[in-house]
């Protein structure tokens, strides 16, 4: 039921564009804007909803409603936020650098929205099949932490400064971990394509096969899109909110909007890479592809934000400790157990 | 119609290229002559793309505008001035450079002129990943692990040096 929806919609678009007699590059190029156009659109706006989604969850866990005025069950309080953000007054400091310091919140944005270009939606459904698209997200990924510190540096304020060191310290910190341990899931498949790593989940889904890869990765994750406990980025308590204390209005909107969008790329990750992508569990294929996709990446947000609500912030020194002792020598050993499985098996002739 | 857009990308690419590099050295604030040389990294990685070599240039934006950079901005934070207005400043030495820079372009000005140029019929394979993998560790297995072992040597050498300010530290 549904399963070509959106499939269709691409096929029927091309037949269209030949029936009116658009030579195919050109047609390609339409269906191709077309599908950057709508996963843009998508991730905007599953950002909004992960706003509302973040508060209720929130709220539950304190034993609140959260919003509930604006809208029905109060859907709407982001949008409202959102065009409130959008009326402000954009302050700008004396004595900040000012093209980096209105440059950063529009580039923080890019990163994120550019790995979306290789994540498949469903079966099928990537917009663009890269054959090395891990690697792909990998490499944009890492350019966020430079823009992080853009606005943290231009903004002449030393509580931003701090912030900006904390973010280029913790990511760069992070990213190891994060990089080792999809490296176990890479060795057993033997590729970098986010199709074919999926497709290899059809037996068992590869949380059971590299459950510590998995647990490294979520971890990592969780540090590199900077919340709890990983969040001294922007720890209120002590430097009010790091890079971003001077942005006001759209400014500071749009470094809260790209922490959700890079959460959407950290869970899609972590579905694509350990959890089956879009393959259904149990054979239960009578629901979509895409739909078990969706709801394997909204179980993984749920978690991040479960965590951020119940734990505590860790302090500075405890996060490069725990990272560069514990999170880089597991990673490492997650590898070298992988490859010498793999032989044993490959020697038992499984 | 593939030709003329792979042209048009590739002047738009090198123009970016030699434009942020012209930038990130007359630049006087060091922090936009990084914030430049990322542009030009990513660039590069832009020229990689067009060449079909898309591993390179994921390569290129992890490792050049991914780390490298970041590396440079560990050293501008750790060095903080109050002023950051002049901080990557000519010196006056242009006679020399002048000299150095001539010789360059005539050096590579006559092995472009001399050099047969060849290109290739043959299609870039699909997956550059393998063959990559492949070379690296048979046919050059042993500059591979010289550069590991470098890497090792600067990395001894680093935790050295922290563990020696360390020490001074506790006997001050």
């Amino acid at each position: 039921m549904g399963e070509n929806i959106f499939t269709g919609i691409a096929a029927g678009l091309r037949t269209i564009l030949a029936g009116a007699g658009v030579p195919p590059l050109a047609s390609e190029f339409i269906v191709m804007l077309v599908k950057l156009v709508a996963v843009i659109v998508f991730v905007s706006l599953n950002v909004i909803w992960l706003v509302y989604m973040e508060r209720k969850v929130c709220a539950y866990i304190q034993c609140r409603i959260g919003p509930n005025r604006v809208g029905p069950k109060g859907l709407l309080q982001t949008v409202a936020d959102v065009v409130k953000l959008l009326a402000k007054e954009i302050i700008i400091p004396r004595r900040v650098d000012k093209v980096v310091y209105l440059a950063a919140p529009i580039l923080v944005f890019v990163p994120p929205m550019m790995a979306f270009a290789v994540i498949p939606w469903g079966e099928g459904m990537a917009p663009i099949d890269l054959n090395i698209g891990v690697f792909y997200v990998l490499a944009v990924a890492s350019l966020s932490t430079i823009i992080f510190w853009m606005g943290g540096w231009s903004s002449n304020n030393k509580y931003s400064l701090v912030g900006g060191m904390r973010v280029v310290a913790q990511m760069v910190s992070y990213e190891l971990p994060l990089v080792l341990s999809l490296l176990g899931v890479i060795m057993l498949t033997g590729t970098l394509s986010i199709t074919e790593i999926v497709n290899a989940q059809r037996g068992t889904w590869f949380i059971f096969a590299q459950p510590l890869a998995f647990l490294i990765y979520f971890i990592a994750g969780v540090s590199e899109v900077n919340r709890t406990p990983f969040d001294l980025v922007e720890g209120e308590s002590e430097i009010i909110a790091g890079p971003y204390t001077e942005y006001s209005g759209m400014g500071y909107a749009m470094y809260m909007l790209a922490e959700y969008g890079s959460m959407m790329v950290i869970s899609c990750m972590c579905t694509i890479m350990f959890l089956g992508g879009w393959l259904a569990p149990f054979g239960w294929t009578f629901l979509p592809s895409w739909f078990w996709f969706f709801i394997k990446v909204y179980a993984m947000i749920f978690i991040f934000m479960w965590i951020r609500w119940t734990y505590p912030r860790i302090r500075v020194d405890q996060l490069m400790a725990f990272g560069w002792k514990v999170l880089v020598p597991l990673s490492l050993a997650n590898i070298f157990v992988t490859g010498v499985g793999m032989y044993i098996y490959r020697a038992i002739g499984w | 119609m593939e030709g003329i857009w792979m042209t048009v990308a590739f002047y738009l690419l090198a123009a970016t290229i030699l434009g942020s590099a012209l930038l990130v050295v007359m630049l006087r604030n060091i922090v936009h002559s990084v914030l430049w040389l990322a542009v030009c990294f990513v660039a590069m990685a832009g020229l990689f793309l067009t060449l079909d070599a898309d591993f390179l240039a994921a390569v290129q934006v992890l490792v050049y505008a991914g780390a490298v950079c970041i590396m440079v901005v560990f050293g501008i934070m750790l060095i903080q001035r109050g002023d950051m207005g002049s901080t990557n400043l000519f010196n006056s030495q242009t006679k020399a450079a002048a000299g150095v820079v001539a010789l360059v372009l005539v050096v590579c000005g006559y092995l472009s002129a001399t050099t047969q140029w060849v290109g290739t019929a043959v299609a870039v394979p699909e997956q550059t990943v393998e063959n990559i993998a492949d070379i690296l560790l048979s046919k050059y297995v042993i500059p591979f692990e010289v550069a590991a072992l470098l890497l090792l040597v600067a990395l001894v050498g680093a935790i050295f040096l922290a563990k020696e300010v360390k020490a001074d530290g506790h006997n001050d």
